[in-house]
């Protein structure tokens, strides 16, 4: 394998990464905001509810944000296409999260039933929306979206928001909430008391089951969807021109990778064992957020094994399909980014170990009466 | 209006409304990071409710700096799709670095500022917001780095396989005079932005007579940081300026609107009116040698103005065409040497020809008339940059005396016995936004119609979404950034009226 070669699998890694990096930290913290009116009734419990991740979630946050300013430097065609072809659906998550910021810090500034209500429903829409939304994203991968570029790789696509929530986009769209919602449970179950800690723990199993459900109802779903085959020759460290390869469609393709390597089941069995163990555990809430952080762990692993190598299937013009093999930076940009994560990653892992390590413990109710507090 | 036009107007609105709470945040971190130091070292509480006071603003400041934030990681893949794919070999990895050693840090730490005082030591609680204000600073440095490869796009070259700027000098992209000069520029001008803020506010305190300890402690911070700070923006003003004069002549010829070739040195012109027109500037008031020093340090070197500039682009868009037209035989055959060769010898000149692409697709056919009509597009809006920039000095100066006359007071003791004077410092609250702002609107409108100088024209990096939907966001981010920055404007304003005690919950301890 060349340098280059190399280079791109560890950027596609690093994707990975990155995605469940967000789904695990930011996770938590949009599925205390989608269990917001359901798990905290009163203004206390709503308080203490956001309190839990009040000190952190901003963190969390960043890893949203770094998965873009990622996919810009070491997949820009990526970035490019993805982003301007899902154009209103990413309006509409932007547009949900620039209200967790303000909705946070905002909410108990002033004491007044509507204002809070209002910001309450806020920050909900800011925990389900996004959730759904990159669910629905990963499901139009899995059918391919309309899209293809010109000599001067100017990128173009026929793709409506209407055309993106389709049934089996929506099918993991619900996929994404319902891990989401799992975790965000289980962490209110480990930093709550009392009655929001009772209605947290009694949503993990019934999170859990659908989650399963669902994402096996997800699998039986792909199988019947074409797959992608790149089927001309394409050297893995050929200059990104996504309009170099030729590419066939396969039925039931997007299992071609866990039938050569059955390993790749594991994937699916962390999925699984994340969701039963959260369950299980319930009645040691820090195992159980462990074991709910396997879900979107398991989840997302399954989802870029079977697609690789593509990052973005067309469905309308499938040669200009962007794969990990034409459409990342050049060697010389991943390698020095590389060497940025090698050196600063295990710094920002290290200092946020340590920020929960000083925030840990539950919220009490008497814990919100300070002024300070969200 | 088209999608560029739309695009553009989204950009602007949605970077002008970030860079509302950017300076505050800026600024205000370090205040509190030096206001907890005196805490530390002094154990006196009073400095406490200080740190905790602007602290609250700061976080409803901060809150609506990330909200406004988030937008801008993201548009450049949503509304300048092409820009991405073009130049997001170079400009992605710096906004990669920001997200991963300044967004975490800030992020991170600004947790523990609100939530762990009573969870740390008075020395790691201090460690924890020196290294929020950190972040907050070197978030600044990152993404100027990416803004100053814009302004000089240096270290990159063009790839043709790829269609594409790469990095070739990694080192050069980082170590960009521009950048360095603007980083150092803006993050003064936030200095500058939190001093007025904490100035202001413990003006209109004073002028009440509420709070009186408090507030002169705030001021004389204030003052201090504030005098080292609006020196800082003036010079590296000029030290942006001056590398502004080496690579962006058109920009200097635009703010001076300078339509013929000043020789050397160059006079600076105080005050005119630019007629867009007719290529001249009516009633023009002229120092002489003063542009001349400042844009190239020397008193013998000619600053080029708008006319030639123009004649100089009209044979670059010659030369661009001619590696343009190579591109399009290489397509035909991708391995031939001598082509590549040939490319090489153009290709500094391609983005020049790329303008030609607002006229017609097929640019290599491109009549004399539209090469002309291309080359005059390379002129911004004068009268805009010329005015923009000098009520940006203006203020600049204005702060300067402003806060050497707080400065002095300060160490006779006597801030809170000059009314006028509090007037004054409470009329500037708005200023350095205005300043800043403008400030932008010099470096980013004067370097049009360029997104990437001299690399690729602003209207080529649009993505080709349909411009329903970009009226659509746009009008959404209007309304919806408006109600934030009222609500955001209220409990400001709100918790300045409460003032320290009420906020804190607190009694002011006399020192």
């Amino acid at each position: 394998m060349s340098e280059y070669e190399i280079l791109r699998l560890i950027w596609w890694a690093l994707l990975g990464v990155l995605l469940i990096g967000f789904a695990i930290m930011d996770g938590f913290d949009l599925g205390t905001a989608a269990l917001l009116p359901f798990v905290a009734r009163s203004d206390v419990e709503r308080r203490v509810a956001i309190n839990t991740v009040g000190p952190v979630w901003e963190g969390n946050q960043v890893w949203f944000i770094l998965g873009g300013g990622a996919i810009f430097a070491a997949w820009p065609a990526l970035y490019a296409a993805s982003f301007s072809g899902f154009y209103l659906a990413m309006i509409l998550v932007l547009a949900t999260l620039i209200l967790r910021p303000v909705g946070f810090k905002f909410r108990s500034k002033v004491e007044d039933a509507r204002w809070r209500a209002f910001w309450d429903y806020a920050l909900f829409s800011g925990g389900i929306v996004p959730a759904l939304v990159f669910g629905v994203a990963f499901g139009n991968l899995f059918e391919g979206v309309p899209f293809g570029f010109d000599a001067d790789l100017r990128f173009h696509s026929t793709i409506t928001l209407l055309s993106l929530l389709n049934p089996f986009a929506l099918l993991c769209g619900l996929v994404s909430l319902s891990m989401i919602v799992l975790h965000g449970a289980v962490w209110l179950n480990l930093k709550t008391t009392g009655t929001v800690k009772a209605r947290a723990a009694a949503v993990v199993p019934f999170a859990a089951l659908v989650f399963a459900l669902l994402f096996a109802l997800a699998g039986i779903w792909v199988s019947q969807l074409d797959g992608l085959r790149i089927v001309s020759a394409l050297a893995h460290d050929a200059p990104s021109n996504p309009l170099m390869k030729t590419v066939a469609r396969a039925a039931g393709g997007w299992f071609a990778n866990f039938a050569a390597h059955p390993a790749l089941w594991l994937t699916v069995a962390t999925a699984y064992l994340g969701a039963v163990m959260a369950v299980v555990l319930r009645r040691q809430p820090g195992l159980a957020f462990i074991a709910s952080a396997l879900v979107p762990l398991g989840t997302i692993a399954t989802a870029g094994a079977a697609l690789f190598p593509f990052l973005l299937p067309s469905s309308s013009e499938p040669n200009a399909s962007l794969t990990v093999w034409d459409a990342s930076s050049s060697r010389l940009t991943l390698a020095v980014m590389l060497g940025v994560v090698v050196l600063l990653l295990p710094v920002v892992l290290a200092y946020t170990a340590w920020v929960y390590r000083v925030m840990r413990g539950p919220v009490r109710p008497e814990d919100v009466a300070s002024k300070t507090a969200y | 209006m088209d999608i560029v036009e739309l695009s553009r107007l989204q950009f602007a609105i949605t970077a002008l409304y970030h860079f509302l709470f950017v300076p505050l945040t800026i600024g205000l971190s370090v205040l509190l990071g030096i206001m907890e130091t005196v805490y530390v070292m002094t154990g006196r509480p009073i400095w406490r409710d200080l740190v905790k006071f602007w602290g609250v603003l700061f976080g409803i400041n901060f809150a609506m700096g990330v909200a406004t934030g988030i937008t801008m990681e993201f548009q450049f893949g949503t509304n300048w799709a092409y820009y991405s794919h073009y130049v997001g070999d170079v400009f992605g990895a710096p906004l990669a670095i920001e997200g991963l050693m300044a967004f975490f840090l800030e992020a991170t730490f600004v947790g523990l500022f609100f939530f762990a005082w009573d969870r740390l030591s008075r020395v790691q609680h201090l460690f924890a917001t020196w290294t929020l204000a950190l972040g907050t600073n070197l978030s600044a440095l990152w993404i100027l780095i990416a803004n100053g490869w814009m302004q000089y796009p240096v270290g990159a070259r063009f790839n043709v396989d790829t269609m594409r700027m790469e990095v070739s000098d990694f080192m050069a992209v980082l170590f960009n005079p521009v950048a360095q000069a603007k980083f150092v520029h803006t993050v003064s001008a936030g200095y500058v932005t939190g001093s007025v803020f904490v100035l202001a506010v413990s003006a209109y305190y004073l002028l009440r007579g509420r709070h009186v300890e408090f507030a002169k402690r705030s001021m004389t911070v204030a003052a201090s940081f504030g005098i080292a700070s609006a020196l800082s923006v003036v010079v590296l003003g000029d030290e942006s300026g001056y590398t502004a004069g080496q690579n962006q002549k058109m920009k200097i010829a635009a703010i001076e609107a300078m339509w013929n070739t000043e020789p050397a040195p160059a006079s600076f012109t105080v005050v005119g009116l630019p007629d867009l027109a007719t290529h001249t500037t009516l009633y023009q008031v002229k120092v002489p040698w003063v542009l001349g020093l400042i844009a190239t340090r020397s008193v013998d070197t000619p600053v080029p103005g708008i006319n030639e500039l123009v004649g100089l682009a009209h044979d670059r868009i010659k030369n661009g065409l001619i590696a343009y037209e190579t591109i399009l035989a290489i397509r035909k055959a991708p391995h031939d040497a001598a082509l590549r060769a040939k490319l090489d010898a153009h290709v500094t000149d391609l983005g020049y020809a790329l303008l030609l692409k607002r006229q017609r697709g097929d640019i290599e056919n491109a009549t004399e008339a539209q090469i002309a009509q291309a080359a005059s597009s390379t002129i911004p809006n004068v009268p805009v940059l010329f005015w923009a920039f000098r009520f940006m000095v203006g203020f600049g100066l204005w702060f300067i005396a402003l806060f050497a006359l707080a400065f002095w007071l300060s160490a006779k003791r006597r801030l809170d016995r000059h009314r006028l004077f509090l007037w004054a410092a409470l009329l500037s609250l708005p200023l350095p936004w205005l300043a800043s702002e403008l400030g932008w609107i010099v470096a980013e409108y004067g370097r049009q119609p360029w997104a990437v100088e001299d690399v690729l024209p602003t209207f080529l990096g649009v993505s080709s979404t349909d411009p329903g939907n970009v009226l659509f966001s746009l009008i959404g981010f209007v309304v919806f950034y408006s109600a934030l920055l009222g609500a955001d404007l209220y409990l400001l304003q709100k918790y300045i009226r409460l003032g320290p005690d009420a906020t804190l919950g607190t009694k002011e301890v006399a020192a």
